[in-house]
């Protein structure tokens, strides 16, 4: 038998619940209804565009009745995608290190995607295109 | 072995039957995998190209509008409507209420057969639309 050169405690210090799955669980719910409520607005506001040339979206976009729920849209889509990705990670990747690795990919990936499309939505709010528009 | 057919069978080992409860759970993952891939890139890349100019949203409408773009953007759209139908099932079953065996097998199939009505009718209405 192995020494183990440890307390009881030490031991399994540290192996517990991390007492974060209630808020992790409880986000996804929110967020999901948040999703609903916004994917029907968006759905809603595309068809009633009727097409979607670069024109007409960038006009579109320079509404902040539309600017505004777009950003609230992605904001939510992506804390959405990263807590089930999450979910979905924990539950194939067994090695830690691995997990550890491709948890992080996913929480730089869904900041950056999340950023860049908040980016894009407030750029075209506030630079206006077309007639009487001044330089792009 | 006798066996009262109207016990649920526990999944044990091999010894269980595929439902369409079981598809629908899986299926979830699937499609919210694709979506939170797939569907957030495409997503990423309009809004992006949008921003960038008349030139890069070429480039993107161009993809979105070619067989494959289309295909991708089905697929998408279905995936889209079965991740929402089965996480309103979600929310029901997290309240504790549609567990009971058929009213549980009933709904599983009621969102396999909404998301492809749905997806249906979407793309009958875009296609519509452009006609």
């Amino acid at each position: 038998m192995t020494t183990r050169m440890e307390s009881e405690i030490a031991r399994v210090r540290g192996l517990g619940s991390a007492r974060e799955g209630g808020h992790h669980w409880w986000m996804e719910r929110m967020t999901s209804i948040a999703l609903f409520l916004l994917f029907v607005w968006l759905g809603a506001s595309l068809l009633r565009l009727g097409t979607l040339d670069y024109a007409t979206v960038r006009e579109w976009l320079a509404d902040p009745w539309a600017a505004v729920p777009m950003l609230l849209l992605v904001y939510t889509t992506f804390l959405h995608l990263r807590d089930g990705l999450k979910v979905a990670i924990e539950d194939y990747v067994h090695d830690e290190g691995s997990r550890f690795f491709v948890l992080l990919l996913l929480n730089f990936s869904a900041i950056a995607g999340g950023t860049l499309a908040a980016f894009s939505i407030l750029r075209c709010a506030f630079t206006a295109v077309g007639a009487g528009a001044g330089p792009a | 072995m006798s066996r009262n057919p109207d016990r649920p069978l526990s999944p044990h080992l091999s010894v269980y039957k595929w439902g369409p409860h079981m598809l629908v759970s899986i299926l979830h993952r699937v499609t919210g995998g694709a979506l939170a891939t797939a569907g957030a890139a495409a997503l990423v890349w309009w809004l992006a190209a949008a921003a960038s100019g008349p030139e890069a949203y070429q480039t993107f409408s161009g993809w979105a509008t070619s067989w494959i773009g289309i295909v991708i953007a089905v697929g998408l759209t279905w995936a889209f409507f079965q991740h929402l139908l089965s996480g309103l099932r979600h929310l029901v079953l997290d309240m504790g209420a549609g567990f009971e065996l058929n009213t549980n097998k009933f709904w599983a199939n009621m969102t396999l057969l909404g998301s492809a009505v749905l997806t249906a009718g979407l793309w009958a209405l875009i296609l519509w639309g452009k006609a």
